[in-house]
């Protein structure tokens, strides 16, 4: 793919990147923590993502190894996009492969395949602020946040198990991070929850509409909140992927035809198929493979 | 119950609060012991609601001070102390009910989630035991336990203030802050709350300050009066003297325009 | 003579009516007296003498002008014309009781409970303050079935008694009775002249306005002589 000539390195003006880079050694100090920052106007809407392209152009270098997946799939529309936005304006490799990524975007997954040290795994966020379903003022969420009054979280999670006899959050599952701030971990399944603990990658999370930037460094306690006699728990499914047999993976439910055929197979769409290129089979078989293609 | 009364728990000395050249309430001085309570009585706009939030420490006064005897420091000035200690203070040693339960409650989560916030606010961390404290605590309001998921946005105006209450009792506060608690109110609904919250005074020797512009729930409630007029205090005493002695004009003029006090 | 338990030195009492072009009422000019325990002064005059204005006085029900009325409480005098308004509670909760004609109604409490709050007040537990309730109500001929019930539907008698079991339910140090006999029933009066008697021979101070010269003469141990304007004072 050609690089594209007329702009700066990555997109954004280089003022603009040690800004967003000043603020991301601030979050990544005071783990976290929610940092305002100026986020600037991009060549996409909010809600695709400007939050997460801004901190990947700011921390993106020539030799990086770039990897998008949009709810754990690299071939999604947003994916696709922004892994060509950047390798026209920084003209950076990508790849689909975790293992061999360096640099991470992701919205509402994290993959499968353990991170390690050196990766960086950067997070689209819409709503950065946990607090926010109770409290609307900002002046006053981050009152709460910096004298720790964290019972209304609690409130919600009581609320779950009366309604529904457990916990039913089971998206942006709050966490609170190296025992002081609690955290929208963004709509990330709950499945997802126990990776953030103690990653060896560095986890970045930018929410371009809202202007803000926070980070969980790399092995950092993140604990999901919850409650003694309800202890947080991840989705489990009772079937495995129909296409590479994993009974480990977060599951996808897949419409196969009109008469309302379904199977479940790996959110993970790289996970999956590195399984099967390793000779892992589902009960789907051949057949399942060809129909969710 | 033996309390030490000759201790204050709140203490007002000279508190005095302007809007600009507007005067909200000026050189208001006085003691309130642990388990009296006492009524702040007068009309509309006469100060009484600005001095009850200069007291419970939502809106500082231009002058003077608040003193509270906390349980750790013993008295101290509430505008002084960090925010941080002030508003624990506020959500556990304190109280605050106001008139409008929905600007006390979350109309939206169970009536029990309403009553554990506070728990969990200091630590609860275990949905039985908070559900069932807040369960004790709807039934000590005489709301029947069966509604303790339910929403408060599905109760009579009554109920909503009764559960407010408990929401505020539950982390046995000392010192409770109402504003006009039973207006809006119909009358026998009225009666039940006062019953309720003179047996809870008793019960859990409360401390309490109520505004109210109705004395006949100040003699039911009330050990204590502070009639304001105009932002001063006019007079001051034990409630059935005021009531019945009154020594002002203005407090001779509100106690004849009511029927029967 | 045994030691006085309420003393009262140079009272006077006046209303300013300040609504009414201020005029003012002299009621009390100058009233003395000491009541020891175990002694019962009767407050005797004609109507407008200001017995009951001198009664609610001591009770610091009325704010008086001048003077002194001061109470043994707790061993000490306490002054319950200028002590602080927590004093005269505490004063009130434990040393000083109140009779009255008339009972407040308070709505929807029962009537075993309305008897049962001075002792709820003092920290006695719901069953014992119920227990010893009972028994006043009993003799006070209050049938059982109605100690649940709310007064406000008795008749005037009933509430009347409701009230003097109220009244007479903690051993109060000091005693002040207002018409405490007024329209009760003959059997009715002989058992509130026991328990003017009984609380006498456990040495407390009385002091009482009775209209009925037999009960004046059965519980009276001296008699204060108020006439209009006492003191010398003129009424306006």
């Amino acid at each position: 793919m050609s690089v594209v000539t007329g702009y700066n390195f990555a997109y954004l003006d280089e003022q603009t990147k040690r800004m967003i880079r000043r603020a991301l050694l601030k979050a990544v100090a005071v783990p976290g923590y929610q940092v305002p920052f100026g986020s600037r106007e991009m060549p996409l809407p909010y809600g695709w993502g400007t939050g997460g392209i801004q901190v990947t152009a700011s921390v993106i270098g020539p030799d990086d190894v770039l990897k998008v997946i949009d709810q754990g799939a690299d071939d999604t529309t947003n994916a696709v996009s922004i892994r060509r936005f950047f390798a026209r304006v920084a003209g950076v490799a990508t790849t689909e492969r975790t293992p061999e990524a360096t640099l991470i975007q992701t919205r509402h997954r994290i993959p499968e395949t353990p991170l390690r040290a050196g990766q960086i795994l950067v997070y689209q966020v819409p709503i950065p602020e946990p607090l926010r379903w109770v409290e609307p003022r900002e002046t006053e969420t981050r009152k709460m946040h910096a004298l720790i009054e964290y019972g209304v979280m609690h409130v919600k999670l009581y609320e779950d198990i009366t309604r529904h006899g457990r916990i039913a959050t089971s998206y942006d599952y709050p966490v609170l991070v190296n025992d002081r701030y609690v955290m929208a971990p963004s709509p990330i399944p709950k499945f997802d929850n126990p990776k953030m603990h103690r990653m060896p990658a560095l986890q970045l999370f930018g929410a371009g509409r809202e202007k803000r930037l926070y980070a969980v460094p790399p092995y950092t306690k993140v604990e999901s909140l919850d409650f003694e006699d309800h202890p947080f728990e991840v989705q489990r499914w009772d079937d495995v992927c129909a296409l590479c047999g994993a009974a480990d993976s977060y599951l996808d439910e897949v419409i196969v035809d009109d008469r309302g055929g379904r199977m479940y197979v790996c959110s993970d769409s790289d996970y999956c198929r590195e399984r099967r290129e390793a000779g892992h089979l589902g009960p789907g078989g051949p057949a399942g493979l060809e129909a969710a293609e | 119950m033996t309390v030490d009364t000759a201790k204050p728990l709140l203490r007002a000395e000279g508190v005095s609060k302007f809007f600009g050249r507007q005067v909200g309430c000026r050189e208001v001085s006085f003691d309130l012991h642990p388990g009296e309570v006492l009524g702040i009585v007068g009309e509309s706009g006469s100060g009484k609601t600005t001095l009850l939030n200069c007291l419970s420490a939502q809106l500082e006064p231009t002058s003077g001070r608040v003193l509270y005897d906390t349980r750790v420091e013993g008295l101290q000035d509430v505008y002084r102390m960090s925010e941080a200690s002030r508003r624990l203070l506020i959500r556990t040693d304190w109280g605050i009910v106001r008139q409008n339960p929905r600007d006390g409650l979350r109309m939206g989560v169970s009536a029990g989630a309403n009553v554990g916030e506070r728990l969990m606010a200091v630590g609860a961390r275990h949905y039985g035991h908070i559900r069932a404290e807040a369960t004790d605590w709807l039934a000590r309001v005489e709301i029947d336990p069966e509604r303790v998921d339910d929403p408060p946005a599905t109760f009579s105006g009554g109920m909503q203030q009764r559960v407010q209450l408990a929401r505020n009792l539950v982390t046995r506060p000392r010192l409770v802050f109402m504003d006009e608690p039973t207006g809006g109110l119909d009358v026998s609904v009225q009666a039940r709350l006062l019953d309720l919250l003179r047996g809870l005074v008793t019960d859990l020797g409360l401390s309490a300050v109520v505004v109210t512009h109705d004395l006949a729930v100040t003699r039911l409630l009330a050990h204590r009066l502070v009639v304001m007029k105009g932002g001063a205090v006019v007079e001051t005493g034990l409630t059935d003297q005021v009531l019945d002695d009154p020594q002002h004009p203005y407090s001779q003029l509100l106690v004849s325009s009511i029927l029967q006090p | 003579m045994p030691e006085p338990m309420i003393a009262v030195r140079g009272l006077r009492k006046s209303f300013t009516l300040h609504n009414q072009g201020g005029a003012v009422l002299r009621v009390l000019g100058g009233v003395d007296f000491e009541v020891a325990a175990g002694e019962c002064l009767v407050l005797h005059g004609p109507s407008g003498a200001g017995k009951s204005t001198l009664l609610r006085s001591l009770y610091a029900n009325y704010l008086p002008q001048a003077g002194e009325i001061r109470v043994r409480h707790d061993g000490a005098w306490v002054d319950m014309a200028t002590a602080p308004p927590h004093r005269v509670l505490d004063v009130r909760r434990r040393t000083l009781g109140w009779v009255s004609q008339f009972l407040r109604v308070v709505p929807r409490v029962p009537a075993i409970d309305v008897v049962a709050e001075p002792l709820r007040g003092l920290g006695a537990s719901p069953d014992e303050a119920r227990a010893r309730s009972g028994d006043l109500l009993a003799r006070l001929r209050i049938p059982e079935r109605l100690w649940r019930l709310a007064p406000s539907t008795f008749s005037g008698g009933e509430q009347q008694r409701v009230n003097l079991a109220r009244s007479f339910v903690h051993p109060y140090p000091v005693l002040l009775l207002d018409e405490p006999t007024a329209s009760l029933d003959v059997a009715n009066r002989e058992t509130v002249m026991d328990l003017i008697e009984e609380a006498k021979a456990r040495g407390a101070a009385v002091v009482g306005i009775f209209h009925d010269a037999e009960v004046r003469a059965r519980v009276g141990t001296r008699l204060y002589e108020m006439a209009e304007a006492v003191g010398g004072e003129a009424v306006a």
